[in-house]
């Protein structure tokens, strides 16, 4: 796994991408959800899809990670494409992935180490006294303490949820790592904490990450580049730090938190 | 009038699709389920903690409820053979009515209840906070890891509760008849075992095995398929139950005529 640098990231498309998204359409009934979708993440990025609540991000990180099948177009994963492929093959490619969900999806029966260690368990077949040990030290890399460890995730907090849903997507060292609105419904402090983990997380693995958000603050802090996803398309992307002057009605609007733009609200009364 | 039938021939027809689409989807899932079950990797862990919940813990509701049934049906049967002076076969049919059809239908139900509802709330519960999902990325396939489990620890375990609830049944039947109506010990223990076969009790267990794939079965499809959040997790409760009550029941039909009628 090499690591580019940020220059090297913004001309490593195309070819060298780690994932591709060609003209990727999902539709639940009528509603196109995704409606010709093209995307491209270089190895050792960190790139951030934005977009209002659902508007089909959680839906565009599903069909990437295999949890949900495109009606039609190509994911490619390292130049293979996932669409279509066995189950099995499918199994072998998400090795290569840690994601953190939105709730953490801590298994609740099962302790705060076995959660952790459970990609090297059941996915890799580790031993488990192995395992725990590895399990402590992915909790101590988010900042956890070893007491922890044999906690219940009922008896956690929302944020130590995420940081134990974290040690998890990272126990693997996978190529990939996710972030389903890793900062939803915590405070702008925890918030802050979680974002700079991430950073860390991602860097110290060499991982390219993907996340998808609707905080501007996190989205700053964790992208190199940034996506907006809108009525079905990416209608921009770029970098990080062009996002002031992207030009973009609906960029604008979105990022300066504005009820009037181009971008309809849903009414509350019909 | 004219819109009244078009209304009434597209509501059935829509119904008639629902159903076979749902009956279509069961059927995919079945298979898929089972096949998981049969090919490694197996979780005997899992399986054997799936069996204590699903067995262990329901032995104190089917062993009530079959003493209650044993007692009121020799007390029944009793007074409706009186009517043609057949008092003396009362032991005999009630050894027979219990392990052929009230054990295993009556435990099913009773486990369908309990247990069904647990699995779809437990499965129901994981869809929802995306842990199922979570088990996804994490390379473990949830019908080997959640489903194979739980249908086969009910598949083994109800013909075992059913086993117990055969003979606490068979023992409440015996109290009523011995200390209630009159009957001698030794006379009602002898008429229960003079008319009893092996296939009376055997065909009880293949029941309760079958009754079991399909309570674990509803539990697991509708906890799977369950959407939004707490009240998706309730609907897909009270369908797990209802479901596989009804399932249950038919498929206790089709099996007595499969057994009995040649």
């Amino acid at each position: 796994m090499t690591v580019i640098s940020k220059e090297g990231k913004q001309s490593g498309r195309d070819l060298n991408s780690k994932i591709s998204l060609y003209d990727v359409r999902k539709k639940f009934g009528d509603h196109h959800v995704l409606n010709g979708v093209n995307l491209h993440v270089a190895p050792g990025e960190s790139l951030v899809v934005i977009g209002a609540s659902g508007v089909g991000k959680s839906v565009l990180l599903k069909c990437i990670i295999g949890l949900l099948r495109p009606d039609s177009g190509n994911i490619e994963i390292d130049g293979s494409d996932i669409v279509g492929s066995s189950e099995k093959s499918l199994q072998n490619t998400r090795r290569k992935f840690g994601m953190l969900f939105q709730g953490a999806a801590l298994f609740d029966s099962l302790t705060v180490w076995e959660n952790v260690a459970f990609g090297l368990i059941q996915g890799m077949g580790m031993a488990r006294s192995e395992a725990r040990e590895r399990s402590i030290h992915n909790l101590a890399r988010v900042g956890l303490e070893k007491s922890v460890a044999d906690l219940v995730p009922s008896e956690l907090s929302g944020g130590m949820k995420k940081r134990v849903g974290l040690a998890r997507a990272i126990a693997t060292n996978p190529e990939v790592l996710f972030f389903d609105e890793p900062t939803t419904g915590l405070d702008p402090i925890m918030s802050d904490v979680i974002n700079e983990l991430i950073i860390k997380c991602v860097g110290e693995l060499g991982a390219t990450g993907v996340s998808i958000t609707h905080d501007m603050a996190s989205a700053r802090k964790i992208a190199d580049r940034i996506a907006m996803l809108h009525d079905g398309h990416i209608i921009w992307q770029g970098h990080v730090d062009d996002i002031d002057k992207s030009d973009n009605a609906f960029v604008d609007q979105f990022i300066n938190g504005k009820s009037d733009g181009p971008i309809r609200v849903e009414a509350v009364s019909n | 009038m004219i819109g009244t039938i078009n209304l009434f021939v597209t509501s059935v027809g829509r119904g008639a699709l629902n159903f076979l689409s749902v009956a279509g989807r069961i059927a995919v899932f079945a298979g898929r389920s089972i096949t998981r079950s049969v090919l490694p990797p197996f979780y005997p862990k899992l399986i054997f903690s799936q069996m204590i919940s699903i067995g262990y813990f329901s032995l104190p509701v089917v062993g009530l409820t079959a003493l209650f049934t044993g007692m009121v049906l020799a007390l029944q049967i009793f007074l409706g053979s009186a009517r043609f002076n057949a008092e003396s076969a009362v032991a005999s049919i009630v050894v027979i009515g219990i392990t052929r059809e009230l054990g295993p239908v009556i435990a099913g139900l009773m486990v369908a209840g309990r247990v069904g509802a647990a699995i779809a709330a437990e499965i129901g519960t994981m869809r929802v906070t995306e842990q199922i999902d979570a088990l996804e990325t994490l390379s473990t396939d949830p019908f080997r890891y959640l489903i194979a489990p739980r249908l086969i620890a009910a598949s083994i375990t109800l013909p075992v509760l059913v086993l117990v609830g055969d003979i606490v049944a068979v023992f409440g039947a015996y109290l009523v008849g011995v200390y209630k109506l009159g009957f001698s010990p030794v006379t009602y223990i002898q008429n229960t075992m003079d008319f009893l076969e092996a296939i009376d009790v055997i065909s009880g267990l293949i029941k309760a095995s079958v009754f079991g794939f399909i309570i674990a079965l509803m539990g697991c499809y509708h906890g799977y398929q369950s959407r939004g959040g707490a009240q998706g997790v309730g609907a897909a409760t009270t369908l797990a139950v209802v479901s596989a009550s009804i399932l249950l029941l038919s498929a206790d039909y089709i099996l007595t005529e499969l057994f009995f009628i040649q």
